[in-house]
């Protein structure tokens, strides 16, 4: 599947004003979920990521850019055909998108062994910012544990003694909970483990009921956690144990479906919309206008992707295919992330601050998250050290 | 209905051997690597394919979990190879022996029941081995196993080039295409055949039906083990899916599409169906709706698969 | 042993039974009357979960979505059956295995291009939307009360139908011995396409039912069709009472399985063998089951054959 943007009518004109020199287009793979319970991700991911090349005149740094839009259903095995055929077919430059770690693993090694520059616009795995580290990976979401990091700092600090952790049995939910609990030092009642993709959670939520913890802490992407929150409300669970999640699991998508009783959760985020910087501020206004809604978390690490790629090939003015000065380019990361302050580590993981954020009803009516405070400031991953580039 | 010789039809076979081997170099010469990629995928499930084709059209015994094998075959391997077992010549045979194995023990049992339940029951123990899979999170779990590189072969033959390892499943392949049509051709085959069509008159005959099919029950499952060695080569990654139902379907779609019974059945009905998921994919994102509607279209016009039509055109049937 | 956990998980187990007796009872008819593998079983069951979103989100309200559904499918599985499926009877299993799954793929595609790949809203009602206090101690989601009670009433509406009835009787004939009904004179072609939209009309219910608490997806019936198959073949094809038994039993050793025997097996093996261990029996249980079934009684617990 594949929807090729092609700017014939800019490259013709370009070609006829004579006065640009011909450029090839710079062909970027976008590699994500856009079908299941959890397509909203790769969707968000998408939309933002086409709406800043759309803002960049279809544009990256310069060049015309083709983006070859490609679904893997959060299924490796298919993720792994469709890599094949976008690094021996389609022959991209860059490799964008992909949302979850189990398609990440299966396809990382195949774009780094083909010299190709793999742009994350989530997935961030332990597996490739420490020991694993490659010249070839650059994330603009989050280290996978960073998000739960700040959530068990914020868990520790609010004095919860004992706690229930909910994640799913894939290396991104194992990361998220080894993350939680660098932080957080109180009891651990019960490590909860589901199955990734599953949909009821009857039988956890009876656990956890059984466990009585002060809170919870549930990591649970996409449809998981809509389906989650849902049943954590009709259970009536919300009026006894309080939900701490990370910022994805009350973000937009979970809002919509599940509406007022979401009201008062907290939640952990490397990004909020209602940020006070000027990129951001374009870009969720922007966003509204282009697509009828607020972006997620989501949206903007597709937002900052394309910018990143932008101003990469903008720093070696068009020569992506001097692949040392690309990289040392997009290690740079010369650009306004929608997040403020943004510096990529040497694993070309980022370095950001992590906030806390709160669903609340606006007098408008209208429910949504509101930043509350900064919970990590200019917080590095936890892997960077054993990583041995420079 | 079907013939009694199964002809490996030379005239046609062997002209199409020699195309599928000068294929690569074309497609080198054209630089379009990525079609060498494809074929051998359609290479390696036509060896699935046939294999369930050999259960189900000369066996009469319609498994509906035959992605057992295929994924036992591919996680042997990936388990061996985790373990520091990188040689070809010791992954590969032990993970056809655990395939055979594996068919041993469920067509054992499964055998002793008829009709749907045999196809229920299949269906069960495949489920079973995909869930003890599935919750082995040692070897990858849900996300499947990551393989370090391709097998080791030796001798200056190194899989990880796409055209080296196309040639390797190119001659896998049509041996064993070739020892497929010897084996239905020969006595054993043709006993086989008996007990499909009427099994009380072949047991009365003094053909032990039981064993028979027992015999060929593990032999489909060793060859589907060993098109799951060379497809968890080629993915250099151990899915759940391929031992998922699914997957099972899959290649009974594959078989049925072809041709249940003819001896190229499994192999046309791979290249059919990946070929029009391939090309459909290319046009448009819902390209399912076109490989059922073509389907739909076989069911009509091909009741017995697309080879059934080359059959009718030629005389007598 | 915490009771309220263990009442907790029974009522689920009853509330997993009930909707997956709902399909399986469509399943098995056609099955036993029929004669025909209806893979495309799954697709009515979210076909119908698409029409309840769909009118949910268009009239807002619960009950008009879930007959809306209700009509929706069983129209859509008679179109069906009168065009298509009917032809499908005279041929072998394998023919019928073909073109359901083609049938599979193109409802799948053809649901993506009208709703889009996203998962689509449905919510139950506001007023069922929390807990119901059922005695001090257990809060028990007030919706899930529901499908257990509508579960129920079908189960026993059914059962009427069924056993009581003129048009049951027919259908209990044509299970037992088609071509005896055949020569009897049973106007088969309209039984058959009234079998297959009640069959089309239950499933929606169940994906209706279970749509809030599941995700209404393209796909979400393959994951529950091999459930319906295994039910069937445990409770005996062509046998309601056997649907409905088997469905319990399923859905009783699926749900207490997969809590209680993790909570066992961490109390006698180490932690780590245990995770692994305890989740792959769960999710086999179901499977020993049915083979166990089998071994037991070949043709099922209720054979409809005489």
């Amino acid at each position: 599947m594949r929807t090729t943007t092609r700017l014939a009518a800019f490259l013709t004109a370009a070609c006829l004003a004579g006065a640009v020199q011909a450029a090839d287009p710079v062909k970027v793979g976008f590699l994500s979920t856009l079908s299941g319970p959890s397509a909203a991700i790769g969707l968000d991911i998408r939309d933002a990521f086409e709406l800043a090349v759309k803002l960049n005149g279809g544009k990256l740094g310069g060049l015309p850019a083709q983006v070859i839009v490609a679904d893997d259903q959060m299924n490796p095995d298919v993720a792994k055909q469709l890599i094949e055929r976008l690094l021996k077919r389609d022959r991209v430059d860059i490799v964008t998108g992909i949302v979850f770690t189990n398609v990440m693993l299966a396809v990382a090694p195949a774009v780094f062994e083909s010299k190709t520059f793999l742009v994350s616009a989530n997935s961030t795995p332990a597996a490739y910012s420490g020991e694993g580290c490659s010249p070839w990976f650059f994330s603009t979401s989050w280290q996978n544990d960073g998000v739960h990091e700040a959530g068990g700092k914020f868990m520790q600090d609010s004095g919860y003694k004992s706690v229930v952790l909910v994640a799913p049995n894939y290396p991104a939910g194992k990361d998220a909970l080894t993350g939680f609990k660098r932080f957080y030092k109180g009891t651990v009642i019960d490590e909860i483990y589901t199955k990734l993709g599953q949909l009821d959670y009857a039988a956890e939520l009876a656990q956890i009921r059984a466990a009585r913890p002060d809170a919870m802490y549930v990591f649970l992407p996409g449809g998981m956690g809509v389906n989650f929150v849902k049943q954590y409300v009709a259970s009536g669970l919300n009026k006894t144990i309080p939900l701490v999640g990370p910022g994805f699991s009350a973000d937009e998508d979970l809002i919509k479906a599940v509406g007022e009783p979401m009201v008062g959760m907290y939640n952990t985020s490397h990004w909020a919309h209602d940020l006070d910087n000027a990129a951001n501020k374009r870009f969720v206004t922007e966003f509204q206008k282009a697509y009828g809604r607020l972006p997620t978390l989501y949206a903007s690490q597709g937002y900052d992707a394309a910018q990143l790629i932008d101003a990469a090939i903008r720093d070696v003015k068009g020569k992506i295919e001097d692949k040392d000065a690309l990289r040392k380019a997009l290690r740079a990361a010369n650009f306004k992330s929608v997040r403020g302050d943004f510096k990529l580590n040497v694993n070309g993981v980022p370095i950001q601050s992590y906030y806390l954020r709160r669903v609340v009803k606006e007098p408008s009516g209208r429910i949504t998250n509101k930043l509350q405070a900064t919970v990590l400031s200019a917080h590095p991953d936890a892997y960077v050290g054993a990583c041995k580039l420079k | 209905m079907t013939a009694l010789h199964h002809s490996l039809l030379p005239r046609v076979a062997l002209p199409a051997l020699a195309l599928l081997a000068a294929f690569p170099l074309v497609m080198q010469a054209i630089d379009q690597p990525f079609y060498i990629v494809l074929a051998t995928r359609i290479l390696i499930f036509a060896l699935a394919a046939s294999s369930l084709n050999l259960l189900i059209g000369f066996g009469g015994m319609v498994s509906f979990g035959h992605a057992a094998f295929f994924g036992t075959g591919a996680y042997t391997v990936g388990i061996l190879m985790v373990h520091g077992v990188e040689s070809a010549w010791i992954a590969w045979p032990a993970a056809v022996l655990m395939s055979a194995l594996a068919a041993l023990l469920i067509g054992a049992i499964s055998l002793h029941t008829r009709g749907v339940y045999f196809i229920m029951i299949t269906l069960a123990f495949a489920q079973m081995i995909y869930y003890v899979f599935v919750s082995l999170k040692a070897y990858g779990g849900d996300d499947g196993l990551t393989l370090a590189g391709r097998s080791q072969i030796g001798f200056g033959v190194d899989l990880a080039s796409d055209v080296v390892f196309y040639y390797v499943v190119l001659a896998i392949v049509a041996t064993l295409l070739v020892l497929l049509g010897r084996l239905v051709n020969a006595r054993f085959g043709r006993a086989l055949q008996a007990i499909r069509e009427n099994e009380t008159r072949a047991q009365a005959i003094g053909f032990p039906a039981y064993r028979y099919k027992l015999a060929c029950f593990v032999l489909g499952g060793a060859m589907a083990g060993l098109a799951g060695v060379l497809i968890v080569n080629q993915n250099e990654l151990a899915s759940p899916n391929l031992l998922h139902w699914m997957q099972s379907g899959m290649l009974m779609i594959m078989v049925i599409l072809g041709g249940v019974g003819f001896l190229y059945g499994g192999a046309l009905g791979a290249l059919v169906l990946l070929l029009l998921e391939e090309t459909l994919s290319e046009y448009t994102i819902h390209w399912q709706l076109g490989v059922g509607l073509v389907l739909l279209a076989v069911v009509l016009f091909a009741p017995n698969g697309l080879l059934s039509l080359a059959r009718r055109r030629t005389a007598g049937g | 042993m915490d009771w309220i956990l263990l009442l907790e998980q029974t009522l689920n187990g009853l509330q997993f039974g009930l909707m997956l007796f709902l399909l399986a009872a469509g399943l098995t008819l056609v099955f036993g009357i029929m004669d025909m593998i209806n893979l495309a079983h799954g697709s009515l069951y979210m076909v119908g979960a698409y029409l309840a979103a769909t009118l949910l989100a268009y009239t807002g309200s619960f009950t008009v979505a879930v007959l809306g559904a209700l009509a929706g499918t069983a129209l859509f599985g008679a179109l069906l059956e009168v065009s298509l499926l009917r032809t499908l009877y005279q041929r072998d299993h394998l023919t019928q295995v073909l073109a359901t799954f083609a049938l599979i793929l193109i409802i799948n595609e053809g649901t993506r291009i009208i709703w889009g790949s996203q998962a689509l809203l449905l919510n139950a009602p506001d007023a069922l939307s929390g807990p119901v206090e059922l005695f001090p101690g257990l809060t028990y989601p007030a919706y899930r009360l529901l499908i257990i009670g509508v579960g129920l009433a079908v189960a026993v509406a059914l059962y009427l139908l069924v056993a009581h009835t003129r048009v049951g009787m027919l259908v209990r004939a044509g299970a037992s011995n088609r071509e005896m009904a055949l020569t009897m004179g049973v106007n088969v072609k309209r039984l058959f396409t009234a079998v297959f939209a009640t069959g089309a009309a239950l499933s929606a219910l169940a994906g209706a039912m279970l749509g809030p608490l599941l995700a209404v997806q393209v796909g979400m019936g393959e994951s529950i069709l091999i459930l319906a198959f295994v039910v069937i073949v445990i409770g005996g094809i062509g046998s309601i009472r056997g649907a409905l038994v088997g469905a319990l039993l399923v859905g009783f050793v699926d749900t207490l399985g997969r809590t209680l025997l993790p909570m066992s097996l961490r109390s006698v093996l180490p932690p780590m063998v245990a995770s692994n261990l305890g989740p792959a029996l769960a999710s086999i249980l179901i499977y020993v089951l049915m083979a166990a079934v089998l071994f037991w009684r070949p043709q099922g617990l209720f054979p409809a054959r005489g």
